[in-house]
């Protein structure tokens, strides 16, 4: 298929009516809106379920209600509606209902800007709605990508029945760039054996998040976990580049990986021997992986567009054995390859601190003049 | 010797739609009425297998085990979005949300306004019995001026509280609601006109006709501090001046429609 100009949202939203979604239910927040916009003309033409409810709130629970019924259904939001959603999630990964959402995360706290911004990780990856629950956090950094990853959320998303997420955030819902979209699945309604859609010929079924005996809510919490575990094993994605030879290595994820890429290439030129992991999945994230290769490296640097989140999980997972350092913009700033590029020569040519946790260095020598 | 056979004739049985299980509601509750109502109607209409409810959340949210058929359970509120959620992939099943006034009328009222509004083809059982009583009786939006509850001790000052909800009245000026009335539970001849309501309501629903909504006094002995008989007539001296039992708005399409 030929490659078309697409805006990342337009992308996103026509890579989900491809992968058969029966119904979509959102409310319009920008930096995501064109999506709900394309899906606006695209669903009821197709004959599929669209509706734009009256919060998010409402969203979340109309995916909620489609999801018990086995339909493929998605909605998006951008962080402050995200937060508004974390309600539904709990409960939908409570109930163990397969659903998709989009997250084009924008500057905050509170209403904060419609700028680009990776604030959400915590808020997505390390759970957010209340109750030990995993979400699948899928990270694309270009437009292609978050086709692939939408195209195969719906799949990912039944396989475990499990809830999906796709992390991106404002400049990626927004930019446009050549990609292929995939082939039109057929859209069929889907009878999975736990569903709700009425009891004909066979005995009625429940759907719930709620035991209130805790030894059976343990019992499912440990249920839950298990299958994390199956998801841990199988599902890790990433993208390494210009490894092979590296002693430096820049951890970056989306957008800000994207544009680590482009200060890689440049200190590559001037001969450092420097390259990028890029976590695409960051729940589950890739712990084993980025362990091995940072047993090779000489020290990372975690470059954000948030004050160091995923930095947390990266210490973590490195248990201290190498330099780590950080470089974010917060707040809808979106960093320029010059600066990472600049933090690539820190870390090779300046002698490492092994004093103090690598966000109050960072924050020691932030300038909001950059 | 003289044979004597007696014609068996069935008087009683519990309908289909409704579960061979004990509830967990007080004695004297009315949402057994309500529940078995429902059940009726929908064996009448010959749809179970076609149901999918919503539960909520408050004294029904194990209502999903005391119907036989498909359920899910809501978040506090959602009842109706989730409902549209099911409705909308599903249009040729029958969807009903099961929700009391706490859940609807207060933490829900967004929801229920805007499905109301979408004219959402659904079906809406509404318990209005003035109090949120899973919690323990604390004052709900319904909560009548003065009446005492376990937080408005010395009874619901309107100065401080506002002013009860009227639902069935607010629902009933929108457009996309087709059926919006109000009926009670303390007494056989109310028992008698809800069911009526309850099958119009899923008549309407059945007809494509849009958002119905059948709001039912009701009793909370327990909460109230009364006995079922009390609280019976409580329902109708003092709940029903304040909530009158009426057609809000009925379809004109129903007027053909026999209950």
């Amino acid at each position: 298929m030929a490659k078309e100009l697409l805006k990342g949202n337009v992308a996103i939203a026509e890579a989900a009516i491809r992968a058969g979604m029966n119904a979509y239910f959102g409310y319009p927040i920008t930096p995501q809106t064109e999506l709900l916009e394309w899906l606006a003309k695209r669903m009821p033409e197709l004959g599929r379920a669209f509706v734009q409810a009256e919060s998010e709130l409402g969203a979340v629970n109309m995916v909620y209600g489609a999801a018990c019924t086995g339909a493929r259904v998605l909605s998006s939001s951008s962080s402050p509606g995200v937060s508004l959603m974390l309600e539904g999630l709990s409960y939908i990964a409570g109930t163990e209902v397969p659903a998709v959402l989009v997250d084009i995360m924008r500057g905050g706290p509170g209403l904060g800007n419609i700028a680009p911004a990776q604030a959400d990780y915590n808020q997505i990856v390390h759970g957010g709605g209340h109750g030990d629950y995993h979400p699948i956090v899928l990270a694309p950094a270009n437009i292609q990508e978050a086709i692939d990853l939408t195209y195969g959320a719906f799949d990912l998303a039944e396989k475990y029945r499990s809830l999906v997420i796709i992390l991106a955030d404002g400049s990626l819902g927004q930019l446009m760039e050549p990609a292929v979209l995939p082939e039109m699945l057929p859209v069929i309604m889907r009878q999975p054996e736990w569903a709700t859609y009425g009891a004909a010929g066979r005995e009625k079924r429940i759907l719930s998040s709620i035991n209130l005996e805790p030894r059976e809510q343990e019992a499912f919490n440990l249920h839950l976990e298990k299958r994390w575990q199956e998801i841990k094993k199988a599902e890790v994605r990433y993208m390494e580049y210009y490894l092979e030879d590296a002693r430096y290595a820049v951890v970056s994820f989306g957008t800000s990986g994207r544009i680590s890429l482009s200060a890689i290439r440049a200190a590559r030129a001037k001969g450092i021997p420097v390259g990028l992991f890029r976590p695409i999945t960051l729940a589950p994230f890739p712990e084993q992986e980025l362990y091995e290769l940072s047993q090779r490296m000489d020290g990372l640097l975690v470059v954000e567009m948030n004050s160091g989140q995923m930095l947390e999980d990266v210490i973590k997972i490195t248990r201290n054995s190498i330099p780590v350092e950080f470089y974010g913009r917060m707040g809808g700033m979106v960093p320029m390859p010059e600066e990472i590029e600049a933090e690539i020569d820190r870390l090779v040519n300046q002698p490492h601190s092994p004093n103090g946790h690598p966000r109050d260095r960072w924050l020691d020598r932030f300038s909001l003049d950059n | 010797m003289v044979q004597t056979t007696f014609e068996e004739q069935v008087v009683y049985s519990r309908p289909i739609a409704f579960s061979d299980s004990q509830t967990h509601y007080c004695p004297g509750c009315t949402h057994g009425t309500a529940h078995r109502l429902v059940a009726e109607v929908i064996d009448e209409m010959g749809i179970r297998e076609k149901m999918v409810g919503v539960a909520s959340v408050g004294c029904s949210v194990f209502a999903y085990n005391y119907f036989n058929f498909d359920f899910v359970q809501a978040p506090h509120g959602r009842a109706p979005a989730m409902a549209t959620g099911i409705k909308r992939v599903l249009p040729d099943r029958y969807v009903m949300t099961y929700q009391g006034d706490g859940d609807l009328a207060s933490i829900g009222m967004g929801e229920i306004v805007a499905a109301a509004a979408r004219g959402e083809n659904i079906t809406v059982i509404f318990l209005n019995n003035a109090n949120y009583g899973m919690t323990g009786g604390q004052m709900a939006p319904t909560t009548l001026p003065g009446q005492k509850t376990s937080s408005s001790p010395t009874g619901r000052d309107v100065e401080l509280a506002g002013f009860p909800i009227r639902t069935a009245e607010l629902l009933a000026t929108l457009d996309g609601a087709s059926y919006v009335v109000r009926r009670s539970l303390h007494d056989p001849k109310n028992i008698r006109m809800a069911k009526k309501a309850i099958r119009l309501a899923f008549e309407t629903q059945k007809h494509g006709l849009g958002f119905s909504l059948v709001e039912l006094l009701s009793v909370c002995p327990t909460n109230w501090g009364m006995t079922p008989s009390q609280a019976q007539d409580w329902v109708g001296e003092v709940m029903v001046p304040y909530y009158p039992i009426n057609d809000f708005k009925v379809h004109p399409a129903l007027a053909n429609i026999k209950a």
